[in-house]
């Protein structure tokens, strides 16, 4: 999964920059980039033509990236200069040297496909470090969003289905926002958590309120929740359409050592935002007015009315939080992972993994469960493939249910 | 105008054709789950999937005959469906949906992982596994034939034929199960749980028998859709899926015999006509390309099909032929 190969970046830049040089725009280019040294600058690239003849001898430049303009269509071969790469940063299975193809007017891209250590280590004491952490981000990210799905279920019984959509929604407006607005990536986050809210909001006032007064059941409700999601995910899907894009901002961060394990700069930042939200939702809970009404309402929904706790005001505020919180969540997924218009969906099942795992309708729980859940799936990857690991947070989920099925926090009653 | 009739032949053939047959075996095994015994099995699309795979692999990877890869995709249906039932079926409803959509998603992103590429074909799927069924057809395969205005290859007729009688003779047997003490037992567990098991049945052993039955039933789907088109391509089995069969079962009616069939085909019906009907909209220019391009008509339907979904759950949740007090729409 760290093995970042030279391949898409340097495909896509050079797609971009055709044939800057030559006049006739024949040229080979590419970018020298792993995940954890970030894009690699200094590196020495030569190019020559098939019977040794040099044609040019570049370095790449602060992103990483060379263009070396050839005289024509033809075969060159381009080598690395393998003592200019920094600690770390391996040759790959395609060597120093690697020939290509040029095509008449073609920008031909080159990939070196260089490794990082990180997938071949052999699960070293680092590697597990580095997974152990980029578990705990993971974890803290799903958390966030599932703070919400987990207070929703405590104080209305809804199972909501269409909660990886408010996740998916807060992703993509924050992107509009930053790449095609061209704000900053903080405070277009923020608009897009009071969107979020907003979305949450138009979910209670304009569906799950009226069903509640319509007497809906909750299998129906259940099941209505996933007709809204359907909805909601192909118009994402129409909306902003199939390919995964990333924000603005901070891609092309080089990870910061840590001794143990590399971090980038965003990857630390996630884990701060992460924290801070939860401690002050679980201040909120604890100490404010709105929070014990949460509680309360979660607890004995008819004892929380009688006592004169507006049960309806409770749970909008709970919605509107909610979906401020998931597009929190979104945004931070999509800033390691990219914005999908499914990201939601895919990350609704691991949520669904923490909050039973911590104990439907539990907020602590739903932050535990996650923590734990993001962990396992990462560490995960020590033993399984890495395309598969979701696979495994969904294995946690039934092994748990078989072990204690109430979850962590959860009381035997709530299960029935 | 003729784009119009057009859409309509193409809808008829959908009417009938195996991805009727698809939907209307899934949502069968889901009226078994949901209509009868009350269970919210989300996961359905997974029985299909290890159905047309369970054929797929046993033809074209390991060199049994069809008859064997029919026999272990109903192995395989059967043992997911203990592995579903064992841990959540003494839970709360809200539980086996959780399991089922998770593991229905779950094992889609296994089949097409690069590591069980060798097995199941990765994201490109297994082909060629269903030459010695076609073969089997009575007719020229190779002929196309016409019907009422629409043109069938030999082949998707025969698959067609086979797919309908699996349809009519699953219905007969839920008829007939639902009928007997057995299925009196199963509606009473969707009414009251806890009143069957005062009466001194295992309630437990009951919901899996029914889980176990259902799945099977989704399975034969997989196994017609796979033969119908030729190939299992693990993306076919997305779990959107599972809900458009919901969508046809609650439309046609839950807890009545018909009601999957008739709901299948008439869903297919509905979305094929609108997906053509929009296609031609496009292409004459009556809705701008600015709005809708056709590349996303591919998606209307499942929006289409959300909709649906909530406003007959919302307004009529018996659907066409579904009687109100026969609909489980709260468990506890």
């Amino acid at each position: 999964m760290l093995t970042l190969l030279v391949a898409a970046l340097g495909m896509a830049l050079a797609l971009l920059v055709p044939g800057t040089a030559s006049a006739a725009g024949e040229s080979v280019t590419g970018t020298l980039q792993t995940s954890r040294s970030g894009p690699i600058e200094g590196v020495e690239v030569t190019v020559e033509t098939v019977d040794g003849t040099e044609v040019q001898s570049v370095d790449t430049d602060e992103n990483g990236r060379f263009t070396v303009p050839v005289p024509g269509p033809g075969q060159y071969v381009v080598t690395l200069a393998e003592g200019d790469l920094p600690s770390g940063v391996d040759l790959g299975t395609n060597g120093d040297t690697v020939t290509v193809t040029v095509g008449p007017g073609r920008a031909q891209p080159v990939l070196f496909g260089l490794v990082d250590g990180t997938s071949n280590a052999g699960g070293g004491s680092i590697e597990a470090v580095q997974l152990l952490v980029d578990g705990i981000r993971f974890g803290l990210l799903i958390a966030v969003c599932a703070v919400g799905l987990s207070l929703i279920f405590g104080t209305t019984g809804l199972t909501n289905f269409a909660h990886g959509e408010l996740v998916s929604i807060g992703a993509v407006i924050a992107w509009y926002i930053n790449v095609r607005g061209g704000v900053p990536l903080v405070p277009a986050t923020i608009i897009a958590m009071i969107a979020g809210a907003g979305v949450g909001l138009l979910n209670e006032r304009g569906l799950w309120r009226p069903l509640r007064r319509r007497g809906t059941g909750l299998v129906a409700a259940l099941v209505v929740s996933i007709g809204l999601s359907l909805v909601l995910r192909y118009l994402i899907q129409i909306v902003y359409g199939g390919f995964s894009n990333p924000y603005a901002d901070y891609q092309s961060q080089r990870a910061v050592d840590y001794g143990v394990f590399t971090m980038t700069n965003r990857s630390l930042a996630s884990i701060v935002i992460s924290v801070v939200v939860l401690v002050l939702v679980a201040l909120m809970l604890q100490r404010t007015k709105i929070g014990k009404a949460m509680r309360a309402v979660s607890d004995n929904r008819d004892l929380a009315a009688s006592s004169g706790i507006d049960v309806d005001r409770v749970i909008l505020v709970v919605w509107m939080m909610g979906g401020a919180l998931a597009t929190l969540g979104g945004v931070l997924l999509g800033l390691s992972d990219q914005v999908q218009w499914d990201m939601g969906f895919r990350l609704l099942l691991l949520m669904f993994a923490g909050v039973t795992l911590g104990g439907l309708g539990t907020a602590y729980g739903a932050l535990i469960g996650s923590l734990i859940v993001g962990v396992f799936v990462q560490m995960s990857t020590l033993i399984i493939p890495s395309d598969v690991k979701y696979v495994g947070g969904l294995l946690l989920l039934i092994v748990i249910l078989v072990v204690r099925p109430q979850g962590i926090l959860g009381t035997r009653a709530r299960i029935g | 105008m003729s784009d119009l009739i057009d859409a309509f032949q193409v809808a008829g053939k959908a009417f009938f054709g195996f991805q009727a047959i698809f939907f209307a075996l899934l949502a069968i095994g889901i009226n078994v789950h949901f209509g009868y015994t009350g269970l919210l099995n989300f996961g359905q699309i997974a029985f299909a999937m290890l159905g047309g795979f369970g054929i797929a692999i046993s033809v074209s990877q390991w060199g049994l005959p069809f008859w064997v890869g029919v026999l272990v995709a109903i192995g395989s249906a059967v043992v997911l469906a203990l592995l579903l039932g064992l841990p959540t079926l003494r839970l709360r409803a809200d539980y086996l949906a959780i399991v089922t959509i998770a593991v229905a998603e779950g094992l889609r992103l296994l089949f097409r992982s690069v590591s069980a590429t060798p097995v199941t074909g990765g994201t490109r799927g297994l082909s060629a596994f269903n030459g010695s069924f076609i073969a089997l057809a009575p007719w020229d395969t190779q002929k196309r034939y016409n019907i009422l205005g629409t043109s069938w290859s030999g082949g998707e007729l025969w698959v067609a034929l086979i797919g309908w009688l699996l349809v009519i003779l699953f219905t007969l047997l839920v008829w007939q199960l639902m009928r007997s003490p057995w299925g009196r037992v199963v509606k009473a567990i969707r009414e009251d749980e806890d009143a069957v098991r005062a009466l001194g049945k295992n309630v437990y052993n009951y919901k899996m028998q029914a889980l176990v039955l259902g799945g099977v039933i989704g399975a034969f789907g997989g196994m017609v859709y796979a033969v119908g088109t030729g190939s299992a391509i693990p993306d076919q089995y997305q779990n959107a899926n599972t809900f458009l069969a919901y969508g046809a079962l609650i439309l046609g009616g839950a807890a009545r015999v018909l009601g999957p069939v008739i709901g299948a085909m008439l869903l297919l019906f509905i979305l094929q006509f609108a997906d053509t009907g929009l296609r031609a909209l496009i292409s004459n220019g009556v809705i701008p390309d600015t709005l809708l391009s056709s590349t996303d008509v591919a998606q209307i339907r499942f929006v289409l099909v959300g909709i649906g979904l909530m406003l007959l759950l919302v307004f009529r949740p018996q659907g066409i032929f579904g009687d109100r007090r026969e609909v489980m729409l709260d468990a506890r």
